[in-house]
């Protein structure tokens, strides 16, 4: 029987956790929907659609690589593109497994499967501000995950017939992304690296076609933050370090 | 397509979670955040078509502004996200 202790910490974490994701469900709800009509759309059963979105679970990719189906493209191509827009999802492991350390291998695992973009930018903020565990960060991974595989399964039913476009919702994810960003602004060395990465990205995307430039961008302007903090120390000085 | 999406984010946190890692690399892993989030989200407010072409004067970018600035001065992440929501829809509304 767990202690009253032992619930009430549970409880705790349920509720951080889902207070903590909401944005990100509501962001969820209009991609995933889209996506399910465009995977109906090319031919898959809701339960497949739900499935894929289970197993996968990588957002933008899925949608994507479903796009992708319905242009016409080779496999080959698709899984190429699936791919480097997944070596981002190498680059946040990466980054977010400083706030990890020790962890169980099997709660690597779990974490590891609901890595996307936004639980990934969310948790990392969340895990700096401290009053933050890895149950916290699973819950949000999971109940995103929850609320994206029920989304692409309703679109899978039926989106069609639910109005698009309400109350601006497809711009949900964007501006949570926005803010996302602006926790990340924590001194004068982000902001430069955060101004490499979007121009790089921006003059990349330009010339190469695919998602390529996410990563390409992040590399190039994550080194030149580096060399800068290197080379000019009074740069590098993030708010509330000595 | 499972395994090709789940394999680059269960390797890194297998391998780096359970050592110290060297500091230039903890370094720029801390860049890696802000970094991605920029590339994400710059191009996807100026550019657009297939191919790709430079497209200043669009709703996006246009809503993102004030909106940056919203969060920069509250950082409030639901707020955000019902002002980016609001105004996206007040500026199809009256700009569409």
């Amino acid at each position: 029987m767990p202690t009253p202790a032992a619930t009430a910490d549970r409880t705790s974490t349920l509720k951080d956790g889902i207070r903590a994701a909401w944005p990100i469900c509501l962001g969820y709800v209009p991609i995933g929907l889209a996506f399910g009509v465009l995977a109906q759309k090319a031919g898959l059963s809701p339960l497949a659609i739900g499935l894929m979105s289970v197993l996968v679970f990588a957002g933008s990719s899925q949608f994507i690589a479903v796009a992708m189906l319905e242009a016409g493209s080779g496999i080959a191509a698709i899984v190429a593109t699936v791919f480097t827009v997944n070596l981002r999802h190498l680059l946040m492991s990466s980054a977010i497994s400083v706030c990890l350390k020790g962890l169980r291998r099997r709660w690597l695992a779990l974490f590891a499967y609901g890595i996307t973009d936004e639980s990934f930018a969310l948790n990392l903020v969340r895990f700096r501000e401290g009053n933050w565990d890895w149950k916290r960060a699973l819950t949000v991974n999971h109940v995103t995950n929850a609320f994206w595989v029920v989304s692409t399964m309703i679109g899978g039913l039926g989106g069609t017939f639910i109005p698009a476009h309400a109350f601006g919702i497809d711009y949900a994810l964007m501006a949570m992304f926005l803010c996302l960003l602006v926790y990340q602004l924590r001194g004068r060395l982000y902001v430069v690296t955060g101004l490499i990465a979007g121009i790089a990205a921006v003059a990349l995307s330009l010339a190469i076609p695919g998602n390529s430039y996410i990563v390409a961008a992040s590399v190039i302007a994550a080194t030149a933050g580096l060399y800068i903090r290197r080379r000019y120390p009074k740069i590098g000085q993030a708010k509330g370090q000595a | 397509m499972g395994l090709v999406t789940y394999v680059p984010r269960w390797v890194p946190l297998f391998a780096l979670s359970q050592r110290t890692l060297p500091r230039w690399l903890e370094e720029w892993l801390d860049l890696i955040p802000v970094a991605i989030l920029s590339a994400l989200i710059l191009p996807s407010l100026v550019t657009a078509g297939e191919p790709r072409q430079l497209s200043l004067w669009n709703i996006d970018l246009l809503v993102a502004v004030p909106v940056l600035l919203f969060a920069l001065r509250t950082r409030s992440l639901g707020g955000t996200v019902v002002l980016g929501m609001a105004l996206y829809w007040l500026a199809g509304k009256f700009l569409g």
